[in-house]
């Protein structure tokens, strides 16, 4: 039975959306969307383009403000919370955006020191830069590109250095927005590989945003294993066997529930997501 | 119509904000002084060569185009009163401010629109960083203090110009004439003229460069328009603002 604190929130969540509406022009982006995640959980968030994934995201990182309904993150509503309050709490969250966004003014050392230079809250002192970059490096398999720029890089290792970035601050969250897109299979599941082993050598709360259900079904029937240094199948109850599925169609989610009652969907929109890769 | 009107007031509330909040950031820390030091020599070195090459040949243009009609009225010795008045009052701040606008609004849009297409922008913002303090703020400052200093080298290589082509091409004047006259021209109020439009000019060129690259959707494509809108913007405003200027000092005196 989970906790329940004052403000209504639920004592081991670490995002929560309440009907969140959010409209550009005439067009809603966002319907109404109620969305939780807890400590550990994983959710995946499927959806065809333009259904809302991004913005989902943006939304829970206080990057775009909802016109409607509230936003709680780590148990605190910052529904209407000023810029400031938002740094405070993106110190805590990790975010891969779906071209890495990574500055390509700067080197891979800079990108990936940069949120620990900046985010006040991750008070990180100046020496410790240095070995904690070099630490996330390594941990995406890139430790020999301190000095490049990203230009100089694949795509599939922008996205790694993009996933160097986004733990270097040990979030308790990473938000991942379509991590694997545009990316060849074999570059894809080494993404996903990553993406587990941040989950569960740290036990991060991870939501992803794809449009590959590969990509789930790793997720969700995969762990990462520290002694052989890959991914092996899951046993029991792990981070893995918390994995929840989200499809999400024009700006609402319209189906949110295990792998299982996924496949066994038989929605003609929702079941596209499992169909594809079944086919 | 009404569409139409409302995205005008919606892009008017945006500049506002944005300007605002650039401006707000002069005085909250952190200030990135890197940044404004890269800007300043991107803005004020890499601007140097074409602004001195304008100012040069607009000196030495206004020589010759009023060469025929001072000898009409036999005061060409007065070569140097027009072209230090011209120069400074007008030509030199607008010149550079329309090179200034022509290489930098546009080098600020397109590079913050790629910022911007590509997530940096909100990268930024989610690793802790106001992309206003980050980008804008030092390209307003960079500007704002580059763009006197291109002016008044371009009015120095400007009368240079007009005193090669007025002396030692036409020979209209005697050398000491020349700078007496261009000397005895300039009054106080004619300086300050001179320097306080590139100063105003600078803020509207880079704030307005950088409003159409934060602002920027669409891809590449958005960045492209972003750019053009930038440029023929600012170019506009000084052109509208110079008018403004001017006719505030004519009715000082």
């Amino acid at each position: 039975m989970v906790e329940t604190a004052r403000n209504g929130a639920v004592a081991d969540e670490v995002l929560r959306l309440e009907n969140v509406t959010l409209r550009f022009d005439a067009l809603t982006a966002l319907d109404r969307v109620s969305f939780m995640l807890r400590r550990g959980e994983t959710c995946v968030i499927q959806g065809a383009a333009g259904s809302g994934k991004t913005v989902l995201l943006k939304i829970a990182l206080g990057l775009i403000k909802a016109d409607e309904g509230r936003v709680f993150v780590f148990g605190r509503d910052m529904t209407g919370a000023p810029e400031r309050e938002w740094m405070e709490a993106r110190a805590r969250m990790g975010i891969l955006f779906q071209e890495g966004g990574l500055f390509d003014s700067m080197t891979i050392e800079e990108n990936v020191g940069y949120p620990l230079e900046n985010i006040k809250a991750a008070q990180c002192p100046p020496d410790e830069v240095r070995p904690r970059v070099e630490q996330a490096l390594q941990f995406v398999e890139l430790g020999h590109t301190l000095e490049k720029v990203p230009s100089e890089l694949s795509g599939g290792m922008r996205r790694r250095v993009g996933i160097a970035r986004a733990v270097v601050t040990r979030p308790q969250l990473v938000l991942y927005d379509s991590p694997t897109a545009g990316l060849d299979p074999i570059t894809a599941t080494t993404i996903m590989a990553l993406v587990a082993k941040e989950r569960d050598t740290r036990q991060t709360a991870t939501a992803l945003a794809t449009h590959r259900y590969q990509d789930g079904h790793l997720l969700a029937n995969y762990v990462w294993d520290p002694a052989r240094a890959e991914l092996a199948p899951a046993k029991g109850d792990c981070s893995a066997a918390r994995t929840r599925f989200v499809v999400m169609g024009e700006g609402r989610i319209v189906f949110e529930g295990s792998q299982q009652e996924l496949e066994d969907s038989t929605d003609e929109y929702i079941s596209q997501f499992a169909r594809r890769w079944k086919e | 119509m009404l569409d139409w009107l409302k995205l005008q007031v919606l892009a008017l509330q945006n500049f506002v904000v944005l300007s605002g909040r650039a401006y707000i950031n002069l005085f909250r820390s952190p200030h990135y002084l890197d940044d404004i030091f890269v800007q300043m020599d991107t803005i004020g070195v890499g601007s140097l060569p074409i602004v001195l090459l304008t100012g040069f040949f607009s000196g030495a243009t206004i020589t010759l185009q009023m060469s025929r009609a001072l000898n009409q009225y036999g005061a060409s010795g007065e070569v140097g009163q027009i072209v230090a008045i011209s120069l400074v009052r007008e030509l030199g701040p607008v010149l550079t401010a329309v090179t200034v606008a022509g290489r930098n609004a546009s080098g600020m849009a397109s590079e913050l629109g790629s910022m911007k297409v590509t997530e940096q922008i909100d990268a930024m913002r989610a690793l802790g960083t106001d992309p206003a303090q980050k980008l804008v703020t030092p390209r307003l400052i960079a500007t704002a203090v580059m763009e006197p200093l291109l002016t008044i080298l371009a009015d120095a290589i400007g009368l240079l110009g007009g005193y090669i082509m007025a002396v030692v091409a036409l020979h209209l004047t005697t050398g000491q004439q020349y700078w007496s006259s261009a000397h005895q021209a300039l009054e106080f109020d004619d300086i300050i003229q001179g320097l306080l439009k590139p100063f105003i000019f600078a803020q509207v060129i880079s704030l307005v460069g950088c409003y159409y690259g934060m602002f920027t959707s669409g891809g590449a494509q958005g960045v492209g328009r972003s750019t053009t809108a930038a440029v023929v913007t600012s170019i506009v405003w000084v052109f509208v603002l110079n008018l403004f200027i001017g006719q505030f000092f004519v009715n000082l005196k």
